[in-house]
């Protein structure tokens, strides 16, 4: 039975819970619940889940089922410098690719996951409009073009300690 | 009621308009095969996610191959059900389900009762092309008090998920995941031990495949046996005898009472007991309880909460400690039949025999999963020593006798050993849905007026109606009983509990659909509804044949309450035959 205890900040409570009534506590608008608490959050961990359910009176696993089945929503918080690239039709046929995979070498993590010590997290965005430049790579609010895999370790330098 | 006509195989058909190619065909007699798709009858339930392919047919004007489970009739179809291209598509479909299945047949539960091997049979699948090269994905294996999950072998039916978030309204189960880490899981994918689960077995009850299976206790058992020093005795719930035969090929319906009896006794149990006198001892605790409340209440006593809830299911039990804590001193506390059973047998009668109660091994036959993790416990055992050490299904049962070699078929009758073999009609009905309440009144009305009923038979308690009310008239006392089976009816029930808008003085809950009967740990019904009625049928007859039908005349519960318990109640009744209640919601903590 279930005896996991879940803590959270009375703050943060509040937020979930401001979200939800914004949405009149529906459980036909998780999906924008859960989009909303993301933004606010930068990702859903359980404990947040725990309390959408109880708002919308929908089960906890079918709210996992949800955020596990759409790939936007992720559980792991993203890093200091969350790395985007963009895999739009545009960027994609210019080997956004294999850029991206440069990125999963250099970094050993999969899309939407963290580094241990919380610097990178991954992630593939859908076009972001830079169809000019492509392809494109976001750090942070940072955008790069024209990226090629051999920028990959220039790039992640900049990020290095104490730069 | 609007109608369409279309052609199937050649055939014309007119049908009411919604109804899917599949049902039209079927009205034609022809089958087509089906996997993921299930239909509940009387629940009103249809599982049709579309998901297999396996039942897909040709028709004309479509480029692609239509799911006949879910595709609707329009006028002027035209349906190919068998053509070359749909057999090719449905073996292609069965070998790709199959490239990502284990091949443990062998040692698999559900062998001979799989859907999925009897497709891979009936669609003569002989060889998996791509086997060698394609990695399957594995998953980890899950294993609970009652339930084991082997996800390796989901098929991603999603009946499961069906069962356990329309019918039974718990939730513990979800789709998850995409690609080939889908699969049906609790939230955040940890063990079914910390989700909601309430081990009602009813998913593990229409799981196709062997991904979900009862945890089996039959090894424990036979080593009991085995153990020369152990006295080991057995118990049999109510709904076991009426559903036993049918897994030695017996007609639904069949009681075999007599013969599971001599076949507990072949297999070597040194005693072979009844939990129906059990059942007839929960009728004197809980009806004396009711009573007591009920006239507390008519004298104006605001701390008698009515409506009093039955507390003899232990699913039901799960779900309220789950969902309305705040409603848990509203159940009766006397324990269910099972683990009364175990209390008296680990006391009483192992001080009668002049056995250590750690040498006495108390085994139960339930048709329940429940019941497994009911046993385990820890407020039902004494320094470790459980009252009920092991509980088995009615299928691991049918298994274990299957393995001695015993034929059920030719068997003699046997009769139950005394004392605790010994029930009324009243204990026999506890097995279906409605039969507690009934035994209940038969009690409570004649101790309650001091008059003899009438008539024994309330069948205004009977039926399969999900949530059905009858008052009874208590001799100038209208008591109102609600009844509900299967947790979601449950549910609307202790809503308006909660409200404060029911209007019953007493409501009996089982969890499983049917009652017992329909149990999680039973003979597969494959959602056939007149198994559970034939089933439901044999437990009214076995009520009927019985010379004594009402608890308080059962002369070995008299005589039980004469030698050691005293009056029911009693204190040492209440030490022994009643328990309390926990609240397991999450809480949701907030950091100061
Ligand atoms: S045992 Fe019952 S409550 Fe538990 S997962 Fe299965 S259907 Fe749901
Ligand atoms: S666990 Fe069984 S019932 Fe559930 S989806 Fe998988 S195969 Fe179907
Ligand atoms: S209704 Fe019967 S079989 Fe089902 S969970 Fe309750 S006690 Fe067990
Ligand atoms: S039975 Fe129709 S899609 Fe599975």
């Amino acid at each position: 039975m279930s005896s996991i205890k879940i803590e959270l900040r009375q703050e943060d409570v509040n937020k979930i819970k401001e979200i939800c009534t914004s949405f009149n506590n529906d459980p036909q608008e998780l999906i924008n619940v859960l989009h909303k608490c993301q933004e606010h959050f930068g990702y859903l961990p359980a404990e947040v889940q725990e309390v959408i359910s109880n708002e919308l009176v929908v089960p906890v696993a079918k709210i996992y089922g949800v955020v596990t089945f759409y790939s936007f929503f992720t559980m792991t918080p993203k890093g200091k410098h969350p790395v985007s690239i963009c895999m739009g039709t545009a960027c994609y046929v210019r080997g956004a690719e294999k850029v991206l995979d440069e990125f999963k070498k250099e970094l050993g993590l999969q899309v939407g996951q963290t580094t241990n010590d919380g610097k990178f997290s991954l992630s593939s965005l859908r076009c972001v409009g830079a169809c000019g430049l492509a392809p494109v790579v976001m750090v942070g609010d940072k955008t790069y073009g024209r990226v090629a895999p051999d920028d990959v370790r220039n790039i992640l330098k900049e990020y290095e300690e104490g730069k | 009621m609007e109608t369409l006509k279309l052609t199937i195989d050649n055939k014309q058909v007119e049908v009411p308009k919604g109804t899917t190619i599949n049902k039209a065909a079927k009205q034609l007699g022809i089958e087509i095969p089906t996997l993921c798709y299930m239909e509940l009858h009387d629940l009103n339930i249809e599982n049709n996610p579309a998901g297999c392919r396996i039942c897909v047919v040709e028709v004309e004007k479509r480029r692609n191959l239509a799911p006949s489970c879910a595709t609707r009739c329009e006028e002027g179809m035209v349906v190919k059900t068998h053509t070359t291209r749909v057999l090719n598509a449905r073996r292609t479909v069965m070998e790709f389900i199959l490239s990502d299945h284990p091949k443990d047949c062998l040692i698999c539960a559900k062998s001979g009762n799989c859907d999925l091997q009897a497709m891979a049979h009936q669609l003569g699948i002989r060889e998996i092309p791509g086997q060698e090269i394609a990695a399957m994905s594995t998953y980890k294996k899950d294993t609970s008090p009652s339930i084991i999950r082997n996800q390796d072998k989901c098929i991603l039916c999603r009946r499961c998920e069906m069962m356990c978030n329309t019918v039974q309204t718990v939730g513990a189960l979800s789709a998850v995941n995409r690609g080939f880490m889908a699969t049906v899981a609790p939230a955040f994918e940890q063990n079914l031990e910390y989700s909601t689960c309430t081990y009602c077995g009813q998913c593990v009850a229409v799981c196709p495949t062997g991904a979900l299976t009862e945890v089996d206790n039959t090894p424990d058992v036979l080593r009991a046996l085995a153990d020369p020093t152990k006295t080991v005795i057995v118990q049999t719930a109510p709904a076991v005898r009426a559903a036993l035969g049918e897994l030695f090929g017996m007609e639904p319906g069949t009681l075999v009472t007599g013969k599971m009896v001599t076949a507990l006794r072949a297999l070597g149990f040194d005693y072979v007991f009844d939990t129906d006198f059990a059942a007839d001892l929960t009728i004197m605790e809980e009806g004396t309880e009711l009573l007591d409340r009920l006239t507390r209440h008519l004298k104006g006593d605001k701390t008698a909460r009515l409506p009093i809830l039955t507390s003899c299911c232990p699913g039901w039990v799960n779900f309220f400690e789950e969902y309305f804590p705040d409603l848990k001193d509203v159940p009766s506390t006397s324990k269910s039949p099972q683990q009364m059973f175990g209390a008296i047998a680990k006391t009483y009668f192992a001080d009668k025999i002049k056995v250590n109660r750690k040498d006495l091994v108390v085994v139960s036959i339930m048709p329940c999963l429940a019941k497994k993790y009911e046993c385990q416990r820890e407020e039902f055992s004494l320094d470790g020593n459980r009252d009920v050490d092991f509980s088995i299904s009615t299928r691991e049962l049918a298994a274990f006798i299957k393995q001695a070699n015993i034929d059920l078929n030719n068997l003699e009758e046997g009769e139950f050993d005394a004392p605790l073999g010994e029930s009324t009609g009243a204990g026999v009905i506890f097995g279906t849905t409605g039969g507690v309440i009934e035994a209940a009144v038969r009690t409570a009305y004649e101790v309650h007026t001091g008059k003899k009923l009438p008539k024994v038979d309330f069948n205004e308690l009977r039926g399969l109606e999900g949530v059905r009310s009858a008052t009874i008239d208590f001799d100038g006392l209208p008591i109102n009983i609600g009844i509900a089976h299967g947790l979601g009816n449950a549910r609307k029930l202790l809503n308006d509990v909660r409200s404060g808008k029911s209007k019953f003085h007493a409501i009996e809950v089982m969890a499983c659909p049917g009652g017992c009967i329909g149990g999680g740990g039973q003979p597969l019904h494959h959602g056939n509804s007149e198994i559970i009625k034939a089933r439901a049928a044999a437990i009214y007859a076995e009520d009927k044949k019985k010379p004594l039908r009402k608890s308080h005349e059962n002369p070995f519960i008299i005589k039980l309450y004469e030698e050691f318990l005293g009056k029911p109640n009693s204190e040492k009744a209440h030490h022994l035959l009643h328990t309390k209640y926990f609240d397991k919601k999450k809480k949701i903590i907030v950091k100061q």
